[in-house]
Order: structure tokens, then C-alpha cells, then sequence
């Protein structure tokens, strides 16, 4: 067969491949851009549909509902999107599994049983309402959040072993999954706010929110991107990882520390929101292959722009009810995903 | 009610001729005691009617049959055990579910789990005569399955409370007139508590907070139908169903003149972004009810009339 002939077969290898690096960027670029078209668009969708921004200006209450409740939630959405893309990738390159996603440390039950346990607090004692009143709901969530994770870390005796700390992580989500269901059960009342937080909402996020996920993110990203070279190194094998000389424990620990952080922070804000954090990073790599310092980048800005897109749905598809935004981000990313597997077959 | 025995008396000479002894063939005696039997079927079939065989239609269109009415019953639904205890019947459970706490006399009985998870060996073991639960419960086939008799009743709404109480009355034989007589004094009491108000709290607009979701009552929810009896606005309107869950945009946009929530989902309400805009929150107009207060408003059970009596006295403290 000659080398014509096998060009012929494959046109698209004829083409000059653009380098990785300009693909990344212009998807940054991309990404970026559509983040603020949604931005725009999220202004001006919410209880009453699709209405125009500077109709709304002119009338105090409105101007009020668009600066200090749509404006503060569409942020808040990236942010929390990007926290958990960032997660994603870090997850994944940690593990070496496609699979993993930011909840798998047990941070999500973690988060779970600590709202639960607030709720069901609430009210049982002056004592306990007290404490609950003072940690808030989202307090409760992330330190549930962390605690779960140093307990996974704790039986996993460190985070040399990756199958021992995947293994310690599903048990962990089990048994704390199973406790948030007793606490639950036997405090009716909650059953319906849990089963809110469960699926997850960026209805109550305000301005301190979103400053703190994105303080907290900015930091994540630096993080991250310093220790991308560990997950580049670990994408090869740990051997391989090892043998570049890489300090990998203490490497591996401050990648555990990342996920954990930013994943709590998260989760304390807007709930459990599913697949964002698993998708993000597969969105990205349908797209480009590149190194881990530009996938925690792009991954980050893929999760924000997806949860942006959820709650800009969330908020109008059936105005003035609110669909869960954990629901539309499951939809949304899923269907893509599998739609770009599709075509990859084909 | 000795009517049917007289008349089958009249009928049949020989039943009544008693004693008498008189000259017979074989063929007469034998005719004698097919009467007898005959007389011995009439009257069985004529006691079971006294005793009034009892047929209810549950909510799910099934046909309960007893021969006498049930006396040890189990509940498993708050409204239910209350609607069997107004009803005078308390008494007569045996069990009841862990989230019944009313009246405080179930205090003594088992419980037998809750409604989403109830403890079927626990119920079987209590040998009940009737199960009422709700139509939801997924223990129904089980527990008819075990040769239980179940009850399936759902109250959603103020004409469902009504329902249901003759309903549950006819499973407990009582007369009709008394269940009929209880709803009358319920609804004369939710009467009583609208007239209460006054005028000027006619028009107040009101949110009902179910939980921190947030999900609000709507008109049409069994929390609106008493808010409608009150004589107040509801800011969910109908067309949104009983239970929407809302964009929290959506309170601060219709801006309620007072706001009612539980004690447990109060908390951070007034922090939640731009509801500090609310007047309801500005000018304080917020009843928070503590956990048994709330139970009362959310169970749409008899004790409708102290969940209204609760929301009027919410509107005259707080209404502007």
C-alpha cells in the first residue's frame, strides 16, 4: 500500500493538525466567552421566564432581584461548576480512573450527614439549635464534607495505596449514606429539604458565597496547576512517576487536600449536584488532549460554564417552579457525553 | 328490629306451634325438620344483618368486608390515628405509627415503624382486626398478602378530612350521624376562627413555607384551602399545584405581607439573598410555629380547626 493511498483513506490526517496548546487555548477561549453570553442570559431568566434586563432596572424590587439574586446565583453557579470540574480532573488524574469524580473520597455523604444531622438538630434541644444556628446549614456541610474524607484517609492509612483509598472511599460514602438515611427516617421533616439538598441548588447562593467559592477556587486552580506535573506523572504508571523522581506521597497528599477542599466548599454551597464533576473533565478531553495543567484549566472553566447552563434552565424551563439543577446537569452532561461517544464510533 | 322474627313466625305455623305434641307420620317430621333448619338459616341470615356486616371502599377502590366491627386497629398515618381518636374510638388501637403523637394518650401503645418503613412482623404481631394506612404505603400487599385487613386512605384536602372521617367511621361502626356530627363541629370552628379576624386583615398576602426547599403551600394545597377560608391572599397561586417547589426570586418578587414557616426551616430564612427586601421580613411579620404547632398545620387530619385557630391568631399578631 503506498503512503498515497493511505492518506486518501484518512483526509482529515492530511490537514495540519493545529498544535494541542492552540486548541486548548482557543477552547479557553471558547468557554470563556460562552460563560458570559449565559451570564448575560442568566440576568435575565428567572421566576417570570426570559424578560429584559433594563425593563427591570427601572423598578427598585426588580433591580434588587437582578444584583442581589440572579446576579450573585449565575456567578455562584460557575464558581461551584468550576470547583467541581476542577475536582473532576484532579480526581481522575489521581485515581488513573475515568470514573473517579470529586465526590469519591466520601466528601458528598460526609456533606449529607452533616446537613442531616443540622436539620435534625434544629430544634431538638435550645443547646443544639443553638450550635446548628451558628455553623449554618453550609458550615455543616463542609465540615461533614472534610471529616469524611480525613476518615477515608484514616482507614486507607495514608494515601500511598490508590485502590485502598478508592476502597476506603466507597465505604465510607456507604456507611455515612446509610446513617444520613437513619437520621432521616427517624426525623421525618427533613425528608423533603434533604431530598432538595441531595439534588442539588444554586437557589440560595449570595455574594459572600460566591466570594468564598471563588477565593477558595482561585486557590484550588493555583494548586492544582503547580502539582499538574504529579498527574501527568502518575497518567504514565506510579512507577514511571516514581522513577522521574517525583516526592509522590507528599505530592499525592496535598492532591487529596485540593479535591477535599474544593469539593467541600462546593457541596456546602449548593449540594449534591451530580456529574459535573465526571463530566467536565470527559467534555474537555473530547475536545483536546493536552497536559493536566491546561485540563484542570479548561475542566474548571467546562464545569463552571456547565452548571451555568443547568441553572439558566433550572430557573426558566418551568418558571416560577424550579426544576433541580443536579437533574438538568445529569441530562446535559450525560447526553453530550454520550452523543460525542457516539460520534467517535461512527 | 324484632320485626324480621315475628313476621318469619307468622309465616311458619309449625315454628310457632311449639310444644304441642301431635300424631305423625314420618314424612311429617321429616318435613318438620327441614323447617326447622330452614327456620335456624333465616335466623343466622337475619342475626348477621343485625350485626351489621361492615363494607368499606377504600381509596383505592377495594372492598373491605368485616362481620362485626374491628376492634383492635392499627394506623399508620398521623391524620388517621387522630381522625380514630376524634371519633371516640382511641381505644380501640392497638398500634400505631412512630409519628403519630397525638393525643397524648398514644403515648402507652407500640409502635410499629413509620409509614415509609413500618415493621410488618411488629404489626402481625398485634393480631389488629383493620390496618389504616395511607394509599402510598408500600406494605399494603404485604400485609394483605399475611390475611391482614387494610384500609387505604389518603386525606389531601378539607372535603378528603371529611371523607375520611365517615369513611373510618363506617370501618369502626359508628353511626353516621356522629362522624357527620364531628365534621360539623370541625368546620364550625374553622368558621368561627375566620370570623374571628378582622377586617382589616382580609387582604393580608401570605406565604406558607413547607420546608426550606422551598417548597410553598399553594391555593389548592390542603395549608391553602384553610388560608382561603381565612379569608386571605395566597401568593402561589393554584395553577402551580399543592406543593411547587419555588424560585426563592419568586417570594421576594411577590413580596408577602407576612410569612408562616415552622420553627425547623426558619432558620437562615431571612439571610437568603434579597428576601431581606420581603416585607414580610422588614416589618417582622414572620409567625414561626414551634414542632407541634406544625404538625397541627401540615396534617390534614380533625384537627383542621386548631391549624385555622393557629393562623388567625398568626394574622391578628402579625398582619398589617
Amino acid at each position: 500500500m503506498s503512503p498515497g493511498n493511505s492518506a486518501a483513506a484518512h483526509p482529515a490526517a492530511m490537514a495540519p493538525m493545529p498544535r494541542p496548546v492552540t486548541r486548548a487555548l482557543s477552547l479557553a477561549v471558547g468557554l470563556v466567552l460562552l460563560g458570559g453570553v449565559l451570564g448575560v442570559l442568566g440576568l435575565g431568566v428567572g421566576s417570570t421566564g426570559l424578560e429584559a434586563v433594563w425593563t427591570m432596572l427601572a423598578d427598585p424590587v426588580a433591580a434588587q432581584i437582578v444584583w442581589d439574586i440572579r446576579a450573585p446565583r449565575t456567578v455562584g453557579a460557575f464558581a461551584a461548576g468550576a470547583l467541581l470540574g476542577l475536582a473532576g480532573a484532579v480526581a481522575q488524574g489521581l485515581f488513573r480512573n475515568p470514573l473517579a469524580d470529586p465526590f469519591l473520597l466520601g466528601s458528598a455523604s460526609g456533606a449529607s450527614l452533616g446537613v442531616a444531622l443540622a436539620l435534625a438538630g434544629l430544634g431538638v434541644s435550645p443547646f443544639a439549635t443553638q450550635w446548628v444556628v451558628r455553623l449554618g446549614l453550609t458550615g455543616a456541610a463542609f465540615v461533614g464534607a472534610v471529616l469524611a474524607v480525613l476518615l477515608t484517609l484514616a482507614l486507607a492509612r495514608g494515601v500511598q495505596h490508590t485502590l485502598r483509598l478508592l476502597l476506603a472511599g466507597v465505604v465510607v460514602g456507604v456507611v455515612l449514606g446509610a446513617i444520613t438515611s437513619l437520621v432521616t427516617l427517624s426525623v421525618p421533616e427533613i425528608l423533603q429539604a434533604m431530598q432538595a439538598f441531595m439534588l442539588g441548588s444554586t437557589g440560595f447562593v449570595g455574594w459572600a458565597s460566591c466570594l468564598l467559592m471563588g477565593g477558595i477556587g482561585f486557590v484550588c486552580l493555583l494548586l492544582a496547576w503547580g502539582l499538574s506535573r504529579v498527574l501527568d506523572g502518575l497518567a504514565l504508571g506510579e512507577a514511571t512517576a516514581l522513577s522521574l523522581g517525583l516526592p509522590l506521597v507528599p505530592l499525592r497528599a496535598a492532591l487529596v487536600g485540593v479535591l477535599a477542599l474544593a469539593t467541600g466548599t462546593a457541596v456546602a454551597q449548593t449540594g449534591l449536584i451530580a456529574f459535573v464533576g465526571l463530566a467536565a473533565p470527559h467534555l474537555v478531553r473530547a475536545v483536546v488532549k493536552t497536559t493536566h495543567a491546561w485540563l484542570v484549566l479548561l475542566a474548571s472553566l467546562m464545569g463552571g460554564v456547565l452548571l451555568m447552563l443547568a441553572d439558566t434552565l433550572a430557573r426558566g424551563l418551568m418558571a416560577p417552579q424550579e426544576l433541580p439543577v443536579g437533574v438538568l446537569t445529569a441530562v446535559l452532561g450525560g447526553g453530550y457525553l454520550l452523543w460525542l461517544m457516539r460520534r467517535r464510533v461512527g | 328490629m324484632n320485626n324480621p322474627l315475628k313476621y318469619l313466625g307468622r309465616l311458619l305455623p309449625g315454628a310457632r306451634s311449639g310444644g304441642r305434641a301431635q300424631p305423625a307420620s314420618r314424612h311429617s317430621a321429616a318435613g318438620a325438620g327441614w323447617r326447622c333448619l330452614f327456620v335456624t338459616g333465616l335466623l343466622a341470615w337475619a342475626g348477621a344483618l343485625r350485626a351489621a356486616g361492615i363494607e368499606v371502599v377504600d381509596d383505592r377502590g377495594v372492598t373491605v368486608r368485616w362481620d362485626a366491627p374491628p376492634q383492635r386497629i392499627v394506623t399508620l398515618l398521623p391524620s388517621l390515628t387522630e381522625t380514630v381518636c376524634e371519633l371516640g374510638q382511641c381505644a380501640r388501637l392497638v398500634g400505631v405509627d412512630r409519628y403519630s403523637n397525638w393525643p397524648a394518650s398514644l403515648d402507652k401503645l407500640p409502635r410499629v415503624g413509620g409509614g415509609i418503613d413500618p415493621n410488618v412482623e411488629a404489626i402481625v404481631a398485634l393480631r389488629p382486626d383493620a390496618v389504616l394506612l395511607a394509599q402510598s404505603s408500600r406494605v399494603i400487599d404485604r400485609l394483605e398478602g399475611l390475611g391482614l385487613k387494610v384500609v387505604a386512605l389518603e386525606p389531601k384536602s378539607h372535603a378528603d378530612v371529611q371523607r375520611v372521617l365517615g369513611k373510618v367511621g363506617q370501618v369502626l361502626g359508628v353511626d353516621a350521624a356522629q362522624s357527620q356530627r364531628v365534621w360539623r363541629h370541625i368546620d364550625a370552628a374553622v368558621s368561627a376562627a375566620a370570623q374571628s379576624l378582622p377586617a382589616r386583615v382580609k387582604n393580608t398576602r401570605v406565604y406558607f413555607e413547607v420546608n426550606r426547599a422551598p417548597y410553598g403551600a399553594g391555593t389548592s394545597s390542603f395549608i391553602g384551602e384553610t388560608l382561603t377560608r381565612l379569608g386571605v391572599q395566597n401568593i402561589v397561586p393554584a395553577h402551580l399545584g399543592p406543593f411547587p417547589k419555588l424560585n426563592p426570586e419568586f417570594v421576594v418578587r411577590a413580596n408577602p405581607d407576612l410569612i408562616m414557616v415552622g420553627d425547623r426551616n426558619f432558620e437562615g430564612m431571612t439571610q437568603r439573598p434579597g428576601w431581606r427586601g420581603i416585607r414580610a421580613v422588614r416589618e417582622d411579620r414572620l409567625c414561626v410555629f414551634p414542632d407541634a404547632e406544625s404538625d397541627v398545620l401540615v396534617r390534614p387530619g380533625p384537627r383542621m380547626a386548631e391549624a385555622a385557630r393557629l393562623m388567625a391568631r398568626c394574622l391578628q399578631d402579625k398582619a398589617p
